[in-house]
């Protein structure tokens, strides 16, 4: 069965599984270093994290092959890492290299090593079927580092489902709601959007022409044109790919400039990157960060914009929190999908297919 | 690469049967609860031989359907305390007791280059492992040594599916596996600290590599094998066990292991394994009528020449040259 003739979602599950054979970020690469190892559980899987004397990243099992002490409390020794417990140590292929109280090593003696790749300030793994990994399908996220963006970004620990973050992300009318000191406003709920999408990707569009800019864009266009005053056209277009990477670009330009057919060169624009990554089906990593084309050489745009987005999405971590805690306390409660869904829905039906094609359930084993 | 080491019961159903090769025989299982075996994997089956429940592993040779079919090659051990026999008698639906995949032995990944070297029946474990790194177009080469074409399993289709990555040694036709020329090749070649061996064969075969890898200071880790436990220097022959610290003196029949012949005497001894990788059973020799014949991967070459211990679940006494002696050979040991 081909992904396309498998067929659709009807019932939202609540709790989504996520496909393993996929990238995931599981840190941004300063994170990873020589020094000392990094915990941090990645698809259910708990990893141990490091870089070898080569610079290279390495994410090993954290359990040790003899008691399954973790190797994140271990230490790094050039291109090994060594168990804290009773010394054996492993090569970044989770290959056993020495058993200290004896002169041979045991043939056995491997703990499970994950591909691993770096791109756009982010260590990647992948959690599935290694003969699978392949490097081109990391998700596209270069306004990370590419010369034309700057910007900055942080990690959210979200006590909820990853699919609850990328509903979040697909539909931003709850902006209105949410964040109404910030970046609402009534005009969202009201513009109209069009959902389009692939086999790997979904895109939400949406324009709202001649309004007010809401105080955070405001500030943007002033950081840009000093002084600007005016109406302006505000767009969102949201770019899933699967599984889990969300970018949305988005920005004002001065009403009736051209912004919509295409020349956004009296605007601000920037993009919002976001990964989710699935820690355990109840949990997340989320890694964002927001990304702009202009006043590349200013820091302290950078700063500001940073904090600007952490007082945003904190908005979103508290709903996201309860909103799982809601759908703990509610086990027998089913979603229903409202008109604004659309964009989330078809993530779930991309996702489901990714699932199906694993041969795994779209539910999330029951804890 | 997933290490899989759990292991959980269920029951597996015979599908299909045939010969492969003289005395190997093709198995196919159907389990309860397929899970997908990935290459180097075993199942362990537990076989009622003549009233004693035993363990015996067989390499999944092939996992088809997402392990809804697992396919064992099964060789015919001459001397058989009755595992294989029981798997030679095995008919389409018969039912098993069976594992899931156990996985002690996971092809790694990024290596430059692969060398797979198979002697025997230890093929069964490479199949797959070649079939992987042919769908991931690394570099490769397939060793298979055996002592007749007749009782090769998988020569034909190898070569036929690997083409030129595959050499073959075969005893009686005079084209001997040399240890040297091809362990001496890795270490004169482009990568060779960055070129992996998987090697599963007899044990005379494994330490031969094991030397030769040592002595041309290749990495240690790069160098994989598994045991299948069972062949030795010497042919298994009946042999004394003496415990001086318990006054008493053990048989240890052809068809029996030194372990369980200790066992059945009512001797407690501690062992995991079973098949000479871990050293937990290892004891201390006093004293050797004969030769030891080690069979054990857990000491080293060094600490084998100088007789001074071994493992008890695969080690062995030989009279070495027989014939000359008629009085079988002894062993003492130091069980404190
Ligand atoms: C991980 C793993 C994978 C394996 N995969 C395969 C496979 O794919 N195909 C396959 O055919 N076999 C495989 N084996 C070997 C298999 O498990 C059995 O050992 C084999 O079938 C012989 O069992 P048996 O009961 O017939 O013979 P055994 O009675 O075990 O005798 C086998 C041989 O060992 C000698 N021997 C007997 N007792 C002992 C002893 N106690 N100590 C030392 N030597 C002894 C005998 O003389 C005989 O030559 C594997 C083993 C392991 C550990
Ligand atoms: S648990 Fe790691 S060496 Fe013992
Ligand atoms: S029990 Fe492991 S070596 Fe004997
Ligand atoms: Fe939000």
């Amino acid at each position: 069965m081909t992904i396309l003739d498998s067929p659709p979602v009807t019932a939202a599950s609540k709790i989504f599984n996520f496909p393993r054979n996929a990238w995931y970020v599981a840190a941004w690469d300063h994170e990873v270093t020589a020094k000392q190892p990094l915990a941090r559980t990645i698809a259910d899987r708990p990893l141990a994290l490091w870089r070898n004397s080569d610079g290279r990243a390495v994410a090993l099992a954290d359990a040790c092959w003899h008691r399954l002490a973790p190797l994140s409390k271990g230490k790094v020794l050039g291109d090994e890492i060594q168990c804290p417990y009773h010394g054996l140590r492993y090569n970044s292929a989770g290959r056993c290299t020495s058993m200290p109280a004896q002169e041979t090593i045991n043939p056995s003696a491997i703990v499970p090593s994950y591909p691993v790749v770096e791109r756009h300030r982010y260590v990647w793994v992948w959690v599935g079927d290694p003969d699978l990994a392949d490097p081109s399908c990391v998700p596209d996220m270069h306004q990370m580092d590419s010369p034309e963006w700057a910007g900055d970004g942080e990690t959210i620990y979200a006590p909820c489902n990853y699919q609850l973050v990328l509903d979040n992300l697909m539909d931003l009318t709850h902006e209105e709601f949410v964040h109404s000191s910030s970046i609402g406003q009534d005009e969202l709920s009201e513009a109209e959007f069009e959902v389009s999408h692939t086999d790997r990707g979904v895109t939400v569009t949406r324009w709202m022409r001649d309004i007010d800019a809401p105080p955070f864009w405001l500030k943007n266009m002033r950081d840009r044109f000093p002084g600007f005053t005016g109406k302006v056209d505000r767009w969102q277009i949201i770019h899933f790919e699967a599984p889990s990477t969300i970018r949305i670009d988005v920005g004002v330009a001065k009403a009736g400039t051209g912004a919509p057919e295409g020349d956004r060169s009296q605007g601000v624009n920037g993009f919002v990157m976001n990964t989710i990554t699935p820690e355990t089906a109840r949990t997340s990593h989320y890694f964002w960060a927001f990304m702009r084309n202009y006043r590349l050489e200013s820091q302290t745009i950078t700063t500001q914009l940073r904090q600007g987005v952490h007082g945003v999405f904190g908005e979103d971590e508290d709903m996201l929190a309860a909103q799982q805690r809601a759908i703990d306390a509610n086990p027998d409660h089913e979603f229903y999908s409202l008109n604004i869904d659309a964009g989330g829905m078809w993530v779930r039906r991309i996702l489901d297919r990714m699932l199906q094609a694993e041969g795994l359930p779209a539910a999330a084993a029951a804890k | 690469m997933a290490v899989n080491t759990q292991t959980w019961w269920q029951q597996g159903r015979v599908v299909e049967t045939s010969d492969l090769a003289e005395g190997v025989r093709r198995v196919v299982l159907a389990p309860d609860r397929p899970v997908h075996a990935v290459p180097g994997a075993h199942v362990d089956l537990r076989l009622d031989l003549s009233g004693h429940v035993r363990k015996r592993s067989y390499s999944v040779v092939r996992s088809e359907d997402g392990g809804r079919r697992l396919t064992l090659g099964v060789q015919l051990a001459p001397t058989s305390r009755g595992g294989s026999r029981h798997m030679h008698g095995l008919r389409v639906g018969d039912v098993v007791e069976m594992t899931g995949p156990v996985q002690s032995f996971p092809l790694g990944v990024g290596a430059d280059r692969y060398v797979l070297v198979a002697g025997g029946i230890g093929v069964t474990a490479l199949v797959a492992m070649a079939d992987t790194l042919r769908r991931r177009g690394a570099d490769y080469t397939l060793v298979l040594a055996g002592r007749r074409r007749a009782v090769m399993a998988y020569l034909d289709e190898l070569v036929e599916v690997h083409g030129d990555r595959v050499r073959v040694f075969v005893d009686d036709e005079d084209v001997r596996l040399d240890v040297e020329t091809l362990v001496g090749g890795i270490a004169g070649s482009a990568a060779p600290t960055r070129t992996e061996m998987y090697m599963c064969g007899p044990i005379r075969l494994m330490d031969a590599i094991r030397r030769a890898w040592v002595a041309h200071e290749l990495p240690e880790p790069n160098l994989r094998f598994e045991t299948f436990g069972s062949s030795g220097a010497w042919a298994a022959e009946d042999f004394v066990v003496h415990l001086p610290q318990l006054d008493r003196s053990v048989r240890v029949g052809k068809d029996s292991s030194m372990l369980d012949a200790l066992e059945d005497a009512g001797v407690d001894v501690m062992w995991d394994c079973r098949k000479g990788e871990c050293g937990i059973c290892q004891v201390k020799v006093l004293d050797v009528s004969g030769r030891i014949d080690h069979r054990d991967v857990f000491l080293s070459q060094q600490q084998k020449e100088t007789y001074s211990s071994l493992c008890l679940c695969v080690a062995r006494a030989a009279r070495g040259e027989p014939g000359k002696a008629s009085e079988p050979a002894a062993v003492t040991l130091h069980l404190p």
